[in-house]
Order: C-alpha cells, then structure tokens, then sequence
C-alpha cells in the first residue's frame, strides 16, 4: 500500500507542476499581456510603462520561472487593482468558500445517503425509481437558475433567508442547497449500487441467518462496506463543488475566492485570476489525494495490497 | 470505475419499451427540429426591440396577450422567437463540443487502452492534470482574456472535457484488446491503424455514445452558465443562459422571466440525459465515476 501511496504522491506533485505551467500560459493566451492590462484606451506610452513595471519585457523563460519560484514559496504576486497581496487576497476570502462547500457537501450526504439506502433496499420498486429521478432532476438543474428561483421563492416571498450577501449562517443555507445538486446525483446511485452489491454478499446472509435486527443489518453490516467509495467520492466532490463555486457565489454575491476571480477577470486583473485557478486545482489534488488515502485506510482489502 | 462490454439484443425494440428512452428521444428531437427550423417557425424576428411593449407576461397569464405566446423580454423582443434561436445555440454548442472532446478523448482513450506502457502512464497523466483544472473558472478566464465569442465557448468547451471519453475509451480498449477478433485482424495482417479505426472503435462506440450525452447535458449547461455571468455568447444572441441574466433584474417583480428559459433549459438537459440513462440500461454499462 505504501508503494501506492507513494506512486499517487508523486503522480500529485506532477499534476501539480503541471497546473502551475499551465495557470502560467493561462494569462500569456492573449499574446501581449501588457496591452490587456493597459485596457482599451491606453497609448503606446502607457502600455511601455506597464511592460516595464511589471517585468513583461523580459524573456518569457525568465518570467515563467520567477513565477514558478514565487508560486512554489506562496507567493502570488500584487494584485492590480486591490493594491493587497494575492496570497492576503486569497487567504482572506477561501475561508467563505470552504464553508460554503462543507455546508453544501454536507447538505448533499444528509440528502443522499438515506435516499441511496432506501432505493436500495426497495430495488426496482416505485421507491427506487421515484429515487433515481431525483438523481436525474438534480444532474438537469442549471445552478444558477435555481439560485435565482430559491432567491425569489424562500428569500423574497417567504421572506426566510437573505436574498443575497456575505454573512452569518443564515447566509450560507441556499448557496449551500444549490451546490448540494451537482453532488447528490452522484452521491445517491453510488450509495444505491454500494448497498445493493453489499445487500446480496454473503456477509450479509450470515448476519441475516445469526438473527440480527434488520436495522442492525443494514447500518453495520452493509453500509459499512458501502460507505468506503462514497467517503472516496465525498471528498473528490468536494473538490468539483469548490470548483463550480464561482458561479454560485456570482450568483449570491457571497465574496469567497469564486467571486474574487470572477471579478478579477472583469478587472483583467491577472494575477488574482491565475492564483485562483491555481489554490482550487491544488485543493482538488490535495482532496483526491486525501481519497485515495481514505479508500487505503478504509478498506481492509487495500491494505494489504 | 468498471465498464464491462456487453453486446446488446433486441436493442431497439427494448430501447422503445424504455419509458425513459421515449421521453427523451422526445425532448431532443423536438428541441433538434425545432432548433433547425427556428427561422420558419418563430412568429417574430428575435432581434426586434418594441419599446412600446416591455415585459409583456405570456398570453397565459394575467395581462397576456395572444400576440406573444410566451411574452416578451425587457427589450420588447418576443420571447418565444428567442427561446426557439435559443435551443439553436444550445444544440449547437452542445453538438460541437462533444465532437471535439470525442475525438481528443477518443483517440487519447484508445492510445492508452490499446499500448498500455508508458503511452498509458502519458494519459492517465492527462487525465489526472485535466480533472484538476476548474473547468469553468478556467473557460471564464479564457473568454475573459481574448473576449468572449460563440466559436471560443465551444473551443474551450471542446478542449476542456474530454476527459469521460478518454476514461471510458481507455477501460473498454483495454478490455477488448485481446479479444480473438482483435487477434484475428492482427493475424490476417491489418495495419495498426486498421486494427485501432475497424476493430477496436466501432466495437467501443455504444460505451462512447453514452458518454456523448452525458458530456452534451454538461456542455448545454456549462455553456448557459458562462453566457450568464456574461463571458459565454455575447449579447444580442438569445442564449437561453444570457436570457436568465438578462431577466435578472426583474425576476423579484415578474418571476416568469426568468422561469421560462430557465425550464427550457432544465427540460432540454433532462431529456438529453434520460437517452444517456436508457442508453446505459440497455448496455448494462457503469459509467458512474
């Protein structure tokens, strides 16, 4: 297991190296970089001082690897419009995005992990089938209408929620709904097919034969060895969630990291942008990392192997 | 994840007992002939602003008038018209994503599953590194950068997720490798290239037709998200995305603004998913990551 691990380390910091390459070549796309800083309205003369102030006139090597040693100690950069430093920028503004994806992953299990049981138990009954459409409806809904739907419906005419804004909990509850739906589906028919393979083991058939309560059977015996991937895709999930928060955090104008790059690119503030794809890519390897280490750790079969 | 090949029987007839398969099949082909007609078919020209007559609500509700079944936007444009010129872009993007990705998945997929070796360590590689980039931060701060255009959401869509077709190419090539028809093609003196395009591809094509519908739904929505945070199709394309931020502002007044190309979209991605869901049915595949 620990060659496993080992070879899914190195296999990480590749992918990690790689990100950083390519968050690099992210912000050179458009050619002159110092004319899409400068904006629409600037002169030749604009554009030279800028080139100037920010090291664009030296070779792209050099500049790719003061970036990549920067980056690799934390350091990001100066942003360009908050005259704050990136690795500040970021560290003050990631805290609202990771609790807005704990509270949406947690919104998801919560939802889930029971439906995904209660299919399987009733397989290929009305229930399941009842189930597996929730799955499909969730998979279909764009996340930034029903955003813009739950805003109109619990913040305005039930008056429940803030519509909008950064803030206490309160704030988190239908940002954390929303990005609850891109993980659900999958959560649910993993659930579902775990319990379904561990329902029909032989295990479960000695535990049946011993007497045990059905309730006993089920949480015990075979959620216990259905749980194993679902932790595994938790927390790759949470990963994805993180990734499609700018899009939900837009929408609520909740100023996590989401909301800071996608005012950035408004602002063709560059290195708030590039940094931000970075942390989320890192988060999601870290997160797949951490998955593969639970799925070890979780799993008797592995350990061995 | 485990994709096991199995050869399907009485296929369509089956298909056709599966009420999800009709339902979908239903949803795309209406959305598709509607899309492909969208000039003869809209009663008004989606560009058209009528000042005199905003947010007029469907002939259905309240203040409704039969001229404009559906209503019209902020602008005045009839809002059935752009709906319609709407499901176009959506077929569109969605269409030309999945050939794109499909064909760089594919051929990374089968180069892997086929050679195994270092060629397979490249693209699981690739897989891995593409899997970590945040797919619509990045195409947002593509669009942002070189200013955003229908052709370069579906590039960006396009080159962004191939990764289910290289995951699902990959597994089902290395499964069928050493399948005695591959063997016999090998013996009866095929080219490589002949043995990967009339052996391997046609026999994983089902698996990668339920990959293409999953990635169209994935890409109608992405695509309808980028537009909404106004980096996707630029305005005055009727993107049904573009329709909902446009409403935005008044949906706490008038919500069907933004209800009626917000279902649209939600029924046309469903309906593209409910094929995929049949599709996998029937194949007794597991696609599920």
């Amino acid at each position: 297991m620990l060659k496993f691990l080992l070879r899914r380390l190195i296999v990480a910091i590749l992918v990690a190296l790689t990100v950083l390459t390519l968050s690099f070549a992210l912000t050179r796309l458009s050619g002159d970089l110092a004319i899409s800083i400068a904006g629409p309205n600037a002169t030749q003369q604009d554009v030279e001082i800028i080139r100037q102030a920010y090291g664009l006139n030296r070779p792209l090597t050099t500049q790719y690897f003061d970036w990549l040693v920067r980056a690799v100690q934390g350091d990001f950069g100066e942003s360009y419009f908050f005259r704050d430093r990136v690795a500040n920028l970021i560290g003050s503004r990631l805290p609202i995005t990771m609790t807005l994806g704990l509270v949406g992953l947690l919104i998801a299990l919560v939802v889930a992990l029971p439906l995904g049981i209660i299919a399987a138990v009733r397989e290929n009954s009305w229930v399941d089938r009842t189930v597996m459409m929730v799955a499909l409806i969730g998979q279909a809904m764009p996340s930034f209408w029903l955003g813009l739907i739950l805003m109109v419906w619990l913040g305005l005419n039930l008056d429940l929620l803030p519509i909008s804004g950064t803030g206490g909990p309160e704030y988190y509850v239908m940002p954390g709904i929303v990005l609850s739906f891109s993980a659900i589906p999958s959560l649910m028919r993993l659930t579902r097919s775990g319990m379904i393979e561990a329902l029909s083991s032989d295990y479960i058939r000695t535990a049946r034969a011993k007497g045990l309560s059905r309730l006993s059977i089920l949480v015990k015996h075979a959620f216990r060895n259905a749980a194993i991937p679902v932790v595994a895709i938790a927390a790759v999930q949470l990963g994805f969630m993180l990734g499609g928060s700018i899009v939900i955090e837009s929408v609520f104008a909740m100023h996590g990291v989401g909301y800071l790059a996608w005012e950035s690119i408004g602002k063709n503030d560059f290195p708030v942008v590039q940094a931000v794809v970075l942390v989320l890519a890192l988060i999601y390897i870290a997160l797949t990392l951490l998955a593969d280490l639970l799925n070890a750790v979780l799993d008797p079969r592995l350990r061995t192997a | 994840m485990s994709v096991t090949v199995v050869p399907g029987t009485g296929a369509a007839r089956r298909l056709l007992r599966n009420i999800g398969f009709v339902v979908g099949a239903t949803i795309v082909g209406v959305t598709l002939i509607v899309a492909i007609l969208a000039p003869w078919i809209t009663p008004y020209d989606p560009f058209a602003v009528d000042l005199v007559h905003r947010l007029v609500p469907p002939s259905f509700m309240e203040d409704g008038t039969p001229a404009n079944f559906l209503g019209t936007d902020q602008l005045g444009r009839d809002y059935l018209s752009r709906l319609i010129y709407g499901a176009r872009i959506s077929m569109i993007i969605g269409i030309a994503t999945v050939i794109t990705s499909g064909i760089i998945g594919t051929t990374l997929g089968i180069l892997g599953g086929f050679y195994g070796g270092r060629m397979d360590d490249v693209v699981m590689f690739l897989i891995t590194a593409r899997l970590s980039i945040p797919v619509v931060l990045v195409a947002l701060a593509v669009a942002g950068l070189l200013g955003s255009s229908f052709i370069l959401v579906i590039l960006v869509l396009g080159l962004l997720l191939w990764d289910r077709f290289a995951v699902v190419a990959r597994s089902t090539t290395m499964q069928i490798r050493t399948l005695d028809y591959v063997s016999a093609a090998w013996c009866a003196g095929s080219s490589q290239a002949s043995v990967l395009l009339r052996e391997i591809l046609p026999n994983i094509a089902t698996h990668l037709a339920v990959v293409a519908t999953l990635e169209m739904a994935l890409a109608i929505l992405l695509e309808a998200a980028l537009s909404f945070l106004g980096l996707g199709v630029p305005a005055p394309l009727p993107s049904w995305g573009l329709m909902i931020a446009e409403a935005k502002e008044y949906m706490f007044f008038t919500p069907w603004v933004i209800l009626v190309p917000g279902i649209a979209l939600f029924v046309l991605v469903l309906g593209v998913n409910l094929l995929g869901d049949a599709l996998r049915d029937l194949l007794g595949t597991d696609l599920n990551r």
